[in-house]
């Protein structure tokens, strides 16, 4: 493979999104699974899916549509979809996981029927669901370079911040953090990494790059910068496992990363088991 | 004078008998017009949250280096009075003023530091170190686009060690038991070094020899350090013995004076409604007149 990545550009293009998917969707996670939304992550790639369908759907029958990069579309119902979970949450303040199941399933019925319209699965469509290594383009690298370097750049700016609001809500309202704004800012960062791993992991499997990475940096983590750290590396660790896997065996790249994500988290289990045998 | 101390003898008594037995409301007349050396005041606040009324007519000065004890039964309203005041609730009616500031206009809330009722319940699974949660505390102070950095260390470690805590730095939080949770939330709300430290049953849950700690420790930053305190609590005997002020609230404010009036009360009396309590304050009086 390291000769083919020199050779075809669509393994490049796939690699280095892999790459770049590695960092942000565990990083991301981190903050998600100690707020314990890990669903959110659920929900909102459904409405990506919604939006991937509609955009496919479109380019089929308005011309205006006609080589629209779906993942503009499926980015931009992903953005308004967190946008609904954030006013979900306030509406229902005592069950806030109440909003997820509404978005999720809103996202599956509008995706079904633009699939449906659309007249049925095709080839690209199954690229979306369950990722892929050929169908990352130059346009798809670049989107996703740039959704990176605004997720990054803020999370790095914010992080005291976002630690605080995740850690200790009322507490940080109360030390003056103006909370809804930063909610909304994070909840629009996790619409965009999904926007942005859904090419590589594909739209059913996304949420697991977001949280198994983190749930295997738990185990042996000690404290919350730690935990980002090891959870971007098992993330890495499992993208590239799973992508040279999905080469050779020509297989979906999201199920290979999904089960390297497991393998891992399973180590991490067995090393924090060992170690505390041995004290 | 004298009838002013049995007109406060009387207002307490009342305060203890409507707020143990939950009769009558009785107000307490009490002057406010001390104004400027006031840290915060509230000025005929009202709060209800989705039916009846919570919060009642509340007038309220805490004086500059004042150490307040707010008392009163489950439900009387103590920690929405305290959200209030965190400006977390806005008052229906009245006005809440910081620092000679209407609470809207306020920023500066790194003075204020804040330790709530169910901080040792909350989201214990957490994986943040002890030192990374009290680091946490300075937020607001940083400022945005800073970083808490290694600048802040010697601050950080100096309020972990405020508490006695160093020992477990390193640690994951959850890792803890409940009492020493607490004390970490506490160096969490001095690491800013407040104005004033607001506490809500602090408490709960932590051992009677580091009860015992914790009380000199708030001593300590008031008489010291100078720091405002409020607390409530539901130890009288504490209250009696080291704050300053104290507040009777049951919906509505029964008594809000200085703790050399509250202690008139005679022992007797106190101790037809809260027993053994009393035992604790007649102890701690009489070791208290030897020293
Ligand atoms: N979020 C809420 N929504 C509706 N009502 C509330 C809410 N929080 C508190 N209340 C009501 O307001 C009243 C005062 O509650 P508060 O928590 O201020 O009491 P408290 O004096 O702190 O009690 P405790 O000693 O048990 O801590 C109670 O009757 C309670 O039922
Ligand atoms: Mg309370």
């Amino acid at each position: 493979m390291i000769q083919a990545i020199f050779q075809y550009e669509f393994l490049q293009n796939a690699f280095l999104t892999g790459l770049i998917i590695g960092v942000i969707a565990p990083l991301l996670g981190a903050f998600i699974v100690v707020r314990r939304l890990s669903l959110i992550a659920d929900a909102l790639s459904h409405v990506t899916l919604s939006g991937i369908a509609a955009s496919l759907f479109l380019s089929k029958s308005v011309v205006m549509f006609n080589g629209l990069n779906p993942l503009w579309m499926g980015m931009t119902f992903s953005v308004i979809g967190s946008l609904f979970i954030e006013r979900l949450r306030t509406v229902y303040k005592h069950y806030q996981e109440l909003a997820i199941p509404i978005i999720l399933s809103g996202g599956i019925g509008i995706g079904v029927i633009f699939i449906s319209l659309a007249d049925g699965f095709n080839t690209d469509l199954f690229s979306y669901l369950f990722g892929s290594v050929s169908a990352v383009s130059r346009d798809d690298l670049w989107l996703i370079l740039g959704i990176a370097i605004v997720v990054l750049s803020l999370v790095i700016i914010l992080y005291k911040e976002l630690f605080l609001l995740s850690f200790d809500e009322e507490f940080g309202k109360a030390s003056g953090l103006p909370a809804k704004a930063l909610h909304l800012i994070f909840m629009v960062m996790v619409a965009l990494v999904i926007a942005a791993s859904m090419r590589i992991v594909g739209i059913l499997l996304v949420s697991s790059l977001m949280t198994l990475p983190v749930a295997a940096a738990m185990r042996i983590a000690r404290g919350f910068k730690q935990t980002i750290f090891f959870s971007i590396l098992f993330g890495e660790l499992a993208v590239i496992a799973g992508l040279f896997s999905a080469f050779y065996l020509d297989l979906a790249p999201g199920g290979t990363i999904v089960v390297s994500s497991i393998l891992l988290l399973l180590l991490a289990i067995a090393l924090k088991k060992w170690q505390v045998m041995r004290k | 004078m004298v009838s002013g101390k049995s007109n406060v003898l009387l207002s307490v008594w009342k305060c203890v008998y409507s707020v143990v037995v939950k009769s009558e409301p009785f107000l307490f007349e009490r002057d406010v017009s001390m104004a400027s050396s006031n840290i915060i005041e509230l000025k005929n606040v009202n709060y209800r949250y989705d039916r009846d009324f919570v919060l009642t007519n509340i007038n309220l000065a805490i004086p500059q280096g004042a150490f307040l004890g707010i008392v009163g039964p489950n439900g009387s309203g103590k920690s929405t009075l305290l959200k209030i005041i965190l400006g977390l609730l806005k008052p229906r009616e009245g006005k809440v003023v910081l620092f000679d500031q209407a609470q809207a206009k306020f920023r500066e809330w790194e003075r204020i530091g804040y330790v709530s009722q169910k901080a040792n319940a909350f989201n214990t699974g957490f994986p943040a170190t002890v030192y990374e949660v009290v680091a946490s505390g300075l937020t607001k102070k940083t400022g945005l686009f800073h970083m808490i950095g290694k600048k802040r260390r010697p601050q950080i470690e100096k309020a972990i060690k405020a508490v006695s805590m160093e020992n477990f730095m390193d640690r994951n939080i959850g890792e803890l038991s409940g009492g020493q949770q607490q004390r970490v939330f506490i160096a969490r709300a001095i690491v800013s070094e407040p104005d004033i430290l607001i506490l809500d049953e602090p408490t709960v849950g932590v051992d009677s020899k580091n009860v015992q700690t914790f009380y000199d420790m708030l001593d300590h930053l008031n008489k010291k350090l100078g720091i405002t305190l409020v607390l409530v609590t539901h130890d009288i005997g504490t209250i009696t013995n080291k704050v300053t002020h104290v507040a009777c609230l049951n919906n509505t404010l029964h008594f809000h004076g200085s703790t050399a009036d509250f202690e008139q009360v005679k022992d007797q009396e106190l101790s037809q409604f809260y027993g053994h309590d009393v035992q604790r304050l007649h102890h701690d009086h009489a070791h208290e007149g030897s020293l």
